[in-house]
């Protein structure tokens, strides 16, 4: 019974854990590919016209 | 678990990141300098063409206004805001980019494998990088093919709404069709798949870009290269090393 508590809990931070990096990936994406900023945009601009991302 | 999913990814972003920008250096990047020339009218023989590349910014067809990808834009100090110089600063600020990309791409992976709990290799990480491929690569180049600057485009707000909805209804539809894996889900999966494409994307009215077609077809096959490379790289490589953090852990335990 302990054992299986243990593992749920083990999962279940295993879960958070991999939800939180998830949302890190994506932001990274969202500044790299969407974010609106101009700096941002210059910066990135090769790298969205060669990986597709709308631009402009 | 933190601190292995950011390693894999960390390390797959670098090896997958430095590579694809090693390939947009020689593919990607050449067309998109030689399509900035004819967006700002250096090129040669645009002169004669009797078309003004400095009154295409905006053009009405039929009413609608077109807006030209690009067509406010100049590389370089443009108002204050800083733009990488071309040359090695360009380069060298695409190559972070492209890193910061395919870490991104490889902690979505890798997120979504552990979520899934999914066996992570190198191989199931390269099958799971063709599959974020065919959802952000793929899919959203049905809509919107890979463009050069100087494209006539419509709204961008409304092309990165249709990109992203395309992105993850292709995802969610691949995820069903390949996880769960039931009648309904793959019926439901491929729905989702078609989905986006009978809505349909946001296009422009008219076509405007004084860029060579040919120029333009090249872009959009290396373009869909260079992502296949960066998804499928950053997949494998973060299984890649996943994989050997598990072997040493249970050597570890043994020991």
């Amino acid at each position: 019974m302990q054992t299986a508590t243990q593992t749920s809990s083990f999962s279940q931070s295993r879960r958070m854990i991999a939800a939180a990096t998830l949302a890190f990936g994506l932001g990274l994406i969202f500044l790299s590919g969407f974010a609106n900023s101009a700096a941002v945009h210059n910066a990135a601009h090769d790298t969205r016209h060669a990986m597709a991302f709308p631009c402009h | 678990m933190l601190h292995r999913i950011l390693w894999a990814a960390l390390v797959a972003g670098l090896v997958a990141g430095l590579a694809t920008a090693v390939l947009q250096h020689f593919t990607t990047t050449p067309l998109i300098l030689e399509a900035e020339l004819y967006e700002n009218g250096e090129a040669p023989g645009i002169a004669q063409s009797g078309l003004a590349p400095s009154d295409s910014g905006g053009a009405a067809f039929g009413g609608a206004r077109l807006i030209l990808a690009d067509a406010s834009e100049d590389h370089g100090d443009e108002g204050g805001i800083w733009a990488p110089a071309d040359g090695l600063e360009r380069t060298l600020s695409t190559s972070v980019v492209t890193i910061g990309t395919a870490f991104g791409f490889a902690l979505i992976l890798l997120s979504v494998m552990v979520l899934a709990d999914a066996r992570i290799s190198a191989r199931s990480g390269l099958m799971w990088g063709i599959a974020g491929f065919a959802a952000a690569g793929l899919a959203p180049a049905l809509g919107l093919s890979p463009e050069l600057p100087g494209s006539a485009a419509a709204v961008l707000e409304d092309r990165q709404i249709w990109w992203i909805a395309t992105a993850i209804a292709t995802a969610a539809g691949l995820w069903l069709a390949l996880r769960i894996s039931k009648p309904w889900a793959i019926a439901g999966g491929i729905v989702l798949m078609i989905l986006p494409h009978v809505v349909g994307a946001p296009h422009p009215e008219g076509f405007v870009s004084e860029v060579p077609a040919e120029l333009s077809g090249h872009f959009a096959a290396a373009s869909l290269v260079v992502m296949a490379v960066v998804w499928s790289l950053a997949g494998t490589v973060a299984g890649y090393v996943w994989q050997r953090g598990e072997a040493k852990q249970a050597a570890t335990a043994a020991a």
